[in-house]
């Protein structure tokens, strides 16, 4: 391993401090603001991307190994042997998800300028808008843990912010509550690997741990690794954690958009890519997270085939798609690309569709329910056909982006080798079928078929504010794929990061069977959907449906299980601990507290404000001082 | 023919103690030359300025370490640099208080009630004596904590608490009440300075020399143990314990505080302990390190009494400067671990708490003064309720004070009590620390009841108004407030600073 240089940097900071003070700004001037300051946002926004394509042209002007910048920004912590900057890392690795973030992020602020015209808050959402790609690129760019963890958190408000957004309506407000409350669970795994390792390692910088990762105990390591995994799992929705997902679809669609399906709930990802020194040295732990990419692939395939909400529906496939990601991150050093490339042509795609189906909703006053759509290729062309290329992306298709990345991530699941390898890969391919079918089945829905809308509604087009994102992100969504993939590109630009030792690997299938193994999965998959939705979809979900069926449509009873597992065992341990705080500890208090003012009171009879007394009380004092002292000397 | 040798002075270290002094003389000039109606001006001017002076000089002297000035009667070291620089900044920020709000008596000799005192009122007269006599005050409070010999200690306690009885009856309101307290307070001290200058015979009777670096190789040879030393230590540390309010020698402190005039119980809360509690732990660190086994098991049950007495009465009182006066003892009782400790840290968290106490004391007192009805400050508990509603401003800095003598974390009080009992602990004195801790509980209670009583109670109707603070004042309550956040936030400068500092030169 050549020694990598860093080079310093002084102008890291104004990622992360621009779109904080934008947003300050807009909260804290109020409605004085309200006429400028979406433009102010998204000028940030886009002034953030511009300034991230300038890192990545110097940075492509560098040799491989002096790429990564620095700036330490100030000491934040500092308490003996714990020392703890806030200092900002530029690699290979961030500027990845930097350009992401900033780019479909300034094109969710241009849609949201639409798109929220009429919202009498509109001022306030861009205001959140601003404060997530703060949080969120300081995530990215934090060069230790505890950086990390301060975006880590500083993402979840912005997301529990703009999921209740609209909180005058009260299942609103719950679904925000119940995203909170899932990523506390994760955050709190965070909280403790950070607390581990600085125990064993005496840093939370990446650099400090990565340094010492090959010589420490395998158990803290695995430890730390698991932890890291539910971290991931709370901010990516990731299995047993993932339930909060859904309901997360009430926040605005950009907002969905954005955060809940190109960047926040990617952080996880971000998350295990970047502690590869961890996972590495940490089998146990690694396997454990190809186990919950797996289980989350095929239990968020199961519950797309069943949502009729379009967005719900997207989110269903956003929790699978991440499940690839975190499979191929689990991997170790063959699939840590494969995980961000993915990640990164997901973001294309995936967004692309939210807006569509937000371009859709617009047009269709809010409707959300795809059995009232229906033949809207009609009066939406636009929509149709970006969302179309997403959906051909995101099926796998080629030559568009996600055949590359899907494809590799099924290949190497495959070359794991052995029995582990049969049944990832063969599950990659199932998750491949699935994906196929209910992609198609909303496509189908939305868009084909003969209407089966109200005369209430009228499907308009949306105004070009809206589209011209959709385009630019359709863009992607063809063409981010073999642009990443073409020579190996993303892998070379990544080795120095995630792959420092050069892994090689054998290869279990041939390429070429898997692509063929994959698209006829995806051939598969589409053809069932075909057949089935071909002719006229009923307006109300169908009864008379299998108790599979039935289960998917309520999120394979997650929400059941949490309830009857940790819900009421939580509610009747709070009402005994409740109980016994005001009986026991209370009452103890209580007998306490009467007891000290008891004795105040007597003696406070000393002070009788005779001198003489007080006198007389230190001549005491001194004759007790003296036989203390005659019996301490005897 | 006998040649006359002038004594070495080493006027540089002794120059701040000088300055004040001197400051104080020519405040006593201005009283008897200046036309009345100018004095309080000119007082207004020149005090500040002789503190100020003061305190560049013993910035410059930061590094000044003699054992020799005034021919040996006074030491200049570290912990005597950071109690003089505390004392002259406490008493620059309690100067703002007393120039600030008018609580002394028009004229001190005129009767209460009488003709002779109404006309002194309709004249718009003002006792302004005070300022010299907190100059005066401040000098031996400077010099407490550097004297070197017994003979020495003695002048410098009684020029520091002479003043303080005079100033202590100069209250404009309620006077018979405030006169009363000054002499309990007087007749008390006098009481204990007896105790003291008889201690200190003792102890000269037993070293044969007043010197303290005599008498410390004294105790050493004899290990402590002879009966005339054993009653010089008692009797000397009654005098000490009585200037910094421990029990049982604490008696005077409620009434006093309550009776003086509020910026001066600030003054003296704050700026006593500093000079005292330094004295004490020159003397018993440096002078009888010798006898440590004989006063370490007293102090240690002096502190404990004072730490649970102090917060436990605190609880049933019904005024907050009597209250204010118990949280005094109880933090002497805090204090009194930092001497037991008996280490460098004790020491150096000793130094911390004094002025962190004092600056937080200081805000609080200074608050008081702004709390008044039509007859002047209220001092009543249940006329404070509802505070929260009509001035939030200064309810919230009162109950930042509070917090602040609570120890709770992100003010100067917890950084004081951790280190002083993380100190006491490392001394091995777990007894102090969890006595301390349980006392600290008990004195959140009725810190915490008063900011209750504050916000979360309905004013009555004899409610209380708050006067506008002036610019003195509010510059004086912030800057307590703004220095007792950042010791709390950031302490680390200054506890590295005095770590640097806090070495005894023997």
């Amino acid at each position: 391993m050549e020694s990598a240089m860093t080079l310093t940097s002084n102008t890291l900071v104004y990622f992360v401090a621009l779109p904080l003070l934008s947003s300050a700004l807009l909260l804290l001037l109020g409605r004085r603001a309200d006429r400028w300051g979406h433009v102010l946002a998204t000028t940030v926004a886009g002034a953030t991307f511009v300034f991230g394509l300038i890192e990545l042209f110097a940075m492509v002007g560098r040799d491989e190994y002096s790429r990564a910048v620095h700036q330490k920004v100030f000491t934040w912590i500092s308490v003996g042997s714990f020392q703890v900057d806030a200092a900002l890392l530029l690699d290979q690795l961030s500027i990845c998800f930097v350009l992401l973030i900033t780019g479909v992020g300034t094109l969710i602020h241009i849609y949201s300028i639409a798109y929220m015209a009429d919202d009498p808050d509109r001022r306030r959402f861009f205001a959140y808008l601003n404060l997530f790609i703060a949080a969120m690129l300081l995530l990215v760019l934090g060069d230790s843990f505890l950086n990390l963890y301060v975006g880590w958190e500083g993402v979840g408000l912005a997301s529990y912010l703009l999921i209740g957004f609209w909180n005058k309506k009260a299942e609103y407000a719950t679904a925000a509550k119940k995203a909170f409350v899932a990523n506390r669970v994760g955050d709190l795994g965070l909280s403790i690997a950070i607390m581990i390792a600085f125990a064993v390692f005496g840093t939370v910088t990446f650099k400090g741990i990565e340094e010492q990762a090959e010589s420490a105990s395998q158990a803290a390591m695995v430890a730390i690794g698991l932890m890291l995994l539910l971290a991931a799992a709370g901010k990516s929705a990731q299995f047993p954690l993932q339930s909060w997902l859904g309901d997360a679809m009430a926040g605005p669609t950009p907002v969905s958009a954005l955060i809940h399906a190109a960047t926040m709930v990617t952080a996880g990802v971000y998350l295990i890519v970047r502690s590869n020194f961890i996972f590495d040295n940490a089998p146990t732990a690694q396997f454990v997270v190809v186990l919950v990419g797996a289980i989350t692939l095929i239990f968020g395939a199961l519950i797309g085939m069943a949502k009729d909400d379009i967005k719900k529906a997207l989110a269903a496939s956003t929790m699978s798609q991440i499940g690839y990601m975190v499979l191929a991150a689990g991997l170790g050093p063959i699939g840590y690309a494969f995980a961000i490339m993915h990640l990164l042509t997901h973001g294309f795609f995936k967004a692309g569709m939210f807006l569509g189906a937000g371009s859709v909703m617009h047009g269709m006053n809010d409707e959300v329910n795809m059995r009232r759509y229906g033949g809207l290729a009609r009066y939406m062309p636009i929509t149709m056909v970006t969302f179309g290329l997403g959906y051909l992306a995101i099926i796998g298709v080629p030559p568009f982006a996600g055949f590359y990345s899907k494809d590799k991530i099924i290949e190497a699941a495959f070359n794991l080798g052995g029995t582990k390898g049969i049944i990832f890969g063969s599950l990659t391919l199932l998750g491949a079928v699935i994906t196929a079918f209910y992609m198609t089945r909303v496509f189908m829905m939305t868009f084909l078929g003969k209407k089966r809308w109200s005369d209430g509604a009228h499907p308009h087009e949306s105004p070009f504010l809206m589209w011209a994102p959709m385009v630019l992100l359709a863009v992607g969504s063809v063409a981010s794929g073999f642009l990443l993939y073409s020579g190996k590109r993303l892998e070379y630009w990544l080795k120095p990061v995630v792959d420092k030792h050069g892994h090689s690997h054998e290869e279990f299938l041939s390429h070429t069977t898997v692509t063929t193994l994959a698209l006829s999965a995806v051939a598969i998959g589409v053809a069932i959907a075909i057949m089935k939705y071909r002719g006229d979809v009923p307006t109300t979900a169908p009864e008379n449906v299998s108790p599979l069926t039935k289960a998917a449509r309520r999120d394979l009873l997650q929400d059941d299980f949490n309830e009857a597992v940790l819900m009421r065992p939580g509610q009747a341990l709070t009402k005994v601990l409740v109980a016994t705080d005001e009986k026991v500890i209370d009452g103890a208090v209580r007998v306490v507290a009467g007891a000290a003012v008891g004795s105040a009171r007597g003696l406070r009879t000393i002070q009788s404000g005779y001198v003489r007394n007080y006198a007389l009380l230190i001549l005491l004092g001194v004759a007790v001082l003296i036989a203390a002292v005659w019996v301490i000397t005897a | 023919m006998t040649v006359f040798n002038t004594p070495s002075l080493e006027y540089g270290a002794l120059l701040p103690i000088l300055i004040v002094f001197i400051g104080a003389v020519i405040g006593v000039l201005v009283e008897a030359f200046v036309k009345p109606s100018m004095r309080r001006f000119v007082h207004s001017l020149l005090t500040p300025a002789i503190l100020v002076v003061a305190l560049f000089q013993v910035i410059a002297n930061r590094d000044t370490v003699t054992t020799t000035a005034a021919i040996g009667s006074v030491v200049i070291d570290g912990p005597v640099i950071i109690a003089q620089g505390s004392l002259l900044l406490l008493s620059l920020l309690a100067l703002l208080f007393l120039l600030d709000v008018d609580s002394f008596a028009p004229e001190a000799s005129a009767l209460p009630g009488s003709e002779e005192e109404k006309r002194a009122i309709a004249a718009g007269k003002q006792q302004t004596e005070i300022f010299p006599l907190m100059l005066f005050s401040v000098s031996g409070m400077m010099l407490f904590p550097a004297a070197s010999d017994l003979i020495t200690l003695f002048v410098a306690l009684e020029v520091l608490s002479l003043p303080l009885y005079l100033m202590a009856g100069l209250s404009r309101r309620r006077r018979l009440f405030s006169q009363e307290s000054a002499l309990k307070y007087f007749l008390l001290g006098a009481y204990s300075s007896a105790f003291f200058i008889f201690g200190a015979a003792f102890l000269y009777g037993y070293a044969g020399s007043i010197t303290f670096p005599e008498i410390r190789n004294a105790v050493i040879a004899s290990a402590g143990n002879d009966v005339i030393l054993l009653i010089g230590i008692i009797f000397v540390s009654v005098g000490l314990l009585f200037k910094v309010g421990a029990v049982p020698f604490h008696a005077w402190t409620p009434d006093v505080y309550q009776g003086a005039p509020t910026p001066i119980t600030g003054f003296m809360a704050a700026a006593t302990k500093v000079a005292a509690f330094l004295a004490t732990l020159r003397i018993f660190y440096t002078v009888l390190d010798g006898a440590i086994w004989q006063w370490q098991p007293i102090l240690t049950g002096v502190a404990i009494i004072t730490m649970a007495f102090g917060s436990i009465v605190a609880i049933s009182q019904r005024d907050v400067k009597r209250m204010l006066a118990y949280s005094s003892i109880a933090h002497a009782g805090f204090l009194l671990a930092g001497v037991v400790a008996f280490n460098k840290e004790g020491l150096e968290s000793s130094l911390f708490y004094l002025f962190a106490y004092g600056v937080a004391t200081l805000g609080a007192f200074g608050i008081v003064t702004l709390i008044r009805d039509g007859q002047g400050e209220v001092t009543d508990l249940n006329r404070w309720a509802g505070l929260g509603k009509k001035s939030p401003a200064m309810a919230s800095l009162f109950a930042l004070f509070l917090l602040a003598f609570a120890g709770i974390p992100l003010t100067s009080g917890f950084i004081g009590k951790f280190s002083i009992f993380s100190a006491a602990y490392q001394g091995g004195l777990q007894s102090v620390v969890i006595v301390g801790v349980l006392s600290s509980a008990i004195a959140a209670f009725f810190y915490i009841r008063v900011i209750v009583l504050m916000f979360f109670t309905d004013a009555s109707d004899s409610s209380v108004s708050v006067t506008l603070p002036t610019r003195r004042s509010s510059i004086g309550v912030w800057s307590a407030a703004i220095v007792t956040v950042a010791l709390g936030v950031l302490p680390t400068s200054t506890l590295a600073f005095i770590t640097d500092l806090a070495i005894f030169a023997r």
